[in-house]
């Protein structure tokens, strides 16, 4: 994947943690020790779905994103559930 | 004015035509020559020569942004490098016209700190995240959003 296709991290707009992630399973190691600001600010903007769907081409789990992010929840309930909603993705 | 090693000296003279350009590049020669007590001819002299030895660079038009309608985003964003690609990173930012200053620092870390202008925040951060962040030696970003201007000199440069 090229640089400008990765996934880059922001915890608010314009702040790069200097995080980035270019598969999925990248994208789950980040997800799992990235500042959780940074799980909320993309979440809710819509980022991960976008990405998801868009560069990674996984319709399913970009849906799945849509739904968590639905939810409303915050913090650590939230990592556990991304993380969780990834990984079951990739054993399937 | 006098040239020495290939350096410009400014007498007083020039210095004062150059303080009355930057407040308005648009009087005529007789206009200066009045406001500073001299003939409009030595203006004219003086002025080609700090034109031809380059200390005038050029004459522009500072627009009123609140008159065309647009509010732009002004941010300072502050990019934390790996030393060996800063000035590739910093020369890659100075050629996109929404940055309007680069600068580097050498403080703890090697910073570049740019003055980006944008329509909107999401603009801002689009540009930021994909452009300026996978360049190569970005480490991380930092981005502060410019709330309200107190002072700005269109002309930075002290002339006295």
């Amino acid at each position: 994947m090229s640089k400008e296709k990765a996934f880059y991290f922001f915890t608010s707009i314009g702040n790069y943690t200097g995080e980035k992630a270019h598969s999925l399973e990248e994208f789950l190691e980040k997800v799992k020790e990235i500042d959780i600001k940074s799980l909320e600010f993309h979440l809710y903007r819509g980022d991960f779905e976008r990405w998801i769907r868009e560069v990674l081409g996984i319709r399913e789990l970009a849906e799945k994103m849509d739904e968590i992010q639905k939810l409303n929840l915050k913090g650590e309930t939230l990592r556990t559930l991304i993380y969780e909603t990834g990984s079951k993705f990739l054993k399937e | 004015m006098k040239m020495k090693d290939g350096k410009v000296f400014l007498d007083d003279l020039d210095k004062k035509i150059l303080e009355v350009l930057r407040d308005n590049a648009r009087l005529t020669y007789t206009e200066i020559g009045k406001k500073l007590g001299v003939a409009h001819s030595t203006v004219y002299e003086r002025i080609k020569k700090l034109e031809k030895n380059r200390v005038i660079k050029k004459y522009t038009a500072v627009f009123n942004a609140d008159k065309l309608g647009f509010k732009p985003t002004l941010a300072i964003v502050t990019v934390y490098t790996d030393p060996k690609e800063s000035e590739k990173i910093a020369e890659k930012l100075a050629k996109k016209r929404n940055v309007l200053e680069v600068l580097i620092s050498l403080s703890e870390e090697l910073l570049i700190i740019a003055k980006v202008i944008a329509e909107d925040q999401e603009k801002l951060h689009s540009f930021i995240a994909n452009y300026i962040a996978p360049l190569p030696g970005v480490l991380r970003i930092r981005t502060s959003i410019i709330t309200k201007k107190i002072k700005e000199l269109d002309s930075a440069l002290p002339v006295i």
